[in-house]
């Protein structure tokens, strides 16, 4: 069973509109809309509420709960956080004081905190309902697709495929040192500190030399079956019309609010 | 503890995976001092896992685990785990450490005896599976029948009463294999082997254990279970001398 069981695939699998529509639509459509949503001013709330409704919608149509959602965008809060000094180094009226410190908080930092933080979760949420609604498979050839140099893809596509079987493998070295990790009643038992950082340095090491000459194998085995440096699939369909269509309007939306938001 | 109590007493163990996948049901099984006994069953009928669950590496939703009388719980895992060692079934997961010697070290070390008293234990159990002149070597470029030897020694260095084995023989050659089988039946052990080598349970395992689906299907004398074509082919398991086997 593996280690990494709760961090598993990131596709949902369901039937729906959003996890019919072709992938190389999905794609740039999502890069796209993320786009526009970073080119939201500060304060410009109501730019950011209207940004946000198509995302509500597909996060309804593809039948995601808000837990869910939540869950999944919460991975992106440790980025954010490198956001915050803002509220301290930009000049502006004083709002706060830090009690001991001394420092600052002004109203303009805070404003620019804010929508720095609501822009980072909103593209997380549309790169969230991106992943969940497609195959790992479907994205990395739309990668290719889209003319993303072959050498990248493959990076990804065997960061994905080995993650799991290297994490599998850690956790296996793990549970057989644990399960050597024994005491006697009458002794004190678990060793040094220090002896035990060099144990789980040598692990560390060991995991690597077996990482490479795994892939030392793999890549024999993929030359034994005629790898030439492209993964290479079956033909895609031509894309369907309906999915281009809907992307389009998705997108042609995103940048007429965020538009409308400069104007007004 | 006392003498009597027997090796393991497992009663009415359940455990489902992480992902919700039950992966035993209901098993009990009782396993007296000095026994030897197969565990046998298709892949993925919950062999290793029924392993790990008695050192307290997984742990069950019901049910108890007793090791030489004494129960398996959050207390007294590092003490269960003393009583019985667990080999796994590929050794380069077993040995981590920079040389041969290091790793069988590992557990004495642990445990926290001192350096004569660890390098007594490691040097015999080097000695019990024949490996005494690898000692300065680096697991990694050892034969897999060396490695598998080495994996038997950090596991013995611990002098546990109990010995768990995950699928001693796979891979093997016949030599190393043999080699493997004469060196377990040397040890004066209570052995517990978790393997698809019906040739070497005949050889070896007085008692065989069926497992498939998470459950105990039979529990008898090997010579009985090994002669009971239907009930092996049952459970994917090729009998010894089926039509068509080599060995018939």
């Amino acid at each position: 069973m593996s280690a990494l069981v709760g961090f598993g695939d990131r596709y949902v699998d369901r039937v729906g509109a959003i996890h019919r529509a072709d992938a190389r639509v999905k794609l740039p459509a999502a890069l796209l809309y993320i786009f526009a949503i970073s080119l939201t001013p500060e304060g410009a709330w109501t730019t950011l509420a209207l940004m946000l409704i198509p995302i509500l919608g597909i996060t309804a149509s593809a039948r995601f709960g808000p837990m869910f959602m939540l869950r999944r965008s919460i991975l992106a809060l440790p980025f954010v956080a490198a956001a915050l000094p803002l509220v301290f180094t930009r000049p502006g009226e004083v709002i706060a004081v830090v009690p001991g410190l001394g420092w600052n908080v002004s109203h303009e930092g805070a404003i620019a905190v804010a929508t720095i933080m609501a822009k980072s979760w909103l593209s997380v949420l549309v790169a969230v309902l991106l992943t969940a609604t497609t195959p790992v498979a479907d994205l990395l050839r739309t990668l290719r697709f889209l003319r993303l140099p072959r050498l990248l893809v493959a990076t990804v596509f065997f960061t994905y495929r080995y993650f799991f079987v290297i994490g599998d493998e850690a956790q296996r070295l793990m549970r057989a040192r644990d399960s050597r990790s024994a005491a006697h009643p009458s002794m004190r038992a678990g060793g040094t500190v220090g002896w035990r950082a060099s144990v789980l340095g040598h692990m560390v090491g060991s995991l690597f030399t077996r990482s490479l000459d795994r892939s030392e194998r793999v890549y024999a085995a993929m030359q034994a079956r005629g790898y030439s440096g492209e993964l290479r699939f079956l033909t895609t369909p031509a894309v369907r019309r309906s999915d281009a269509i809907v992307a389009g309007l998705l997108v042609a939306y995103g940048f007429a609010v965020e538009l409308a938001g400069r104007v007004a | 503890m006392t003498s009597a109590a027997p090796a393991l007493d497992v009663r009415h163990l359940r455990y489902v995976y992480p992902d919700g996948t039950p992966g035993l049901r209901d098993v009990s099984l009782r396993v007296e001092q000095g026994e030897r006994v197969a565990l046998i069953g298709p892949n993925g009928a919950g062999k290793s896992t029924f392993l790990l669950n008695l050192n307290g590496i997984l742990r069950a939703e019901s049910g108890s685990v007793h090791v030489l009388g004494e129960e398996l719980t959050d207390a007294s895992v590092r003490s269960i785990r003393a009583k019985i060692g667990l080999q796994f079934s590929n050794p380069d997961d077993q040995l981590f450490s920079p040389t041969v010697f290091d790793d069988v070290a590992y557990g004495p070390l642990h445990m926290g005896f001192d350096r004569n008293e660890v390098l007594r234990r490691s040097r015999e159990a080097l000695a019990a599976v024949g490996m005494a002149e690898f000692e300065a070597r680096v697991p990694h470029r050892m034969s897999l029948g060396q490695k598998k030897r080495v994996a038997i020694a950090t596991v013995l260095s611990m002098g546990s009463p109990i010995l768990l084995l995950d699928e001693p023989t796979a891979s093997l050659d016949p030599m190393s294999r043999r080699g493997l089988i004469e060196l377990l039946a040397t040890l004066p052990l209570t052995i517990v082997v978790a393997t698809h080598d019906l040739a070497m349970v005949a050889d070896l395992l007085p008692r065989t254990v069926v497992l498939d689906g998470g459950q105990i299907i039979d529990d008898r004398p090997s010579v009985d279970v090994l002669n009971d074509a239907r009930l092996l082919l049952d459970h994917q398991l090729e009998p010894l001398s089926a039509p068509g086997h080599p060995h018939a």
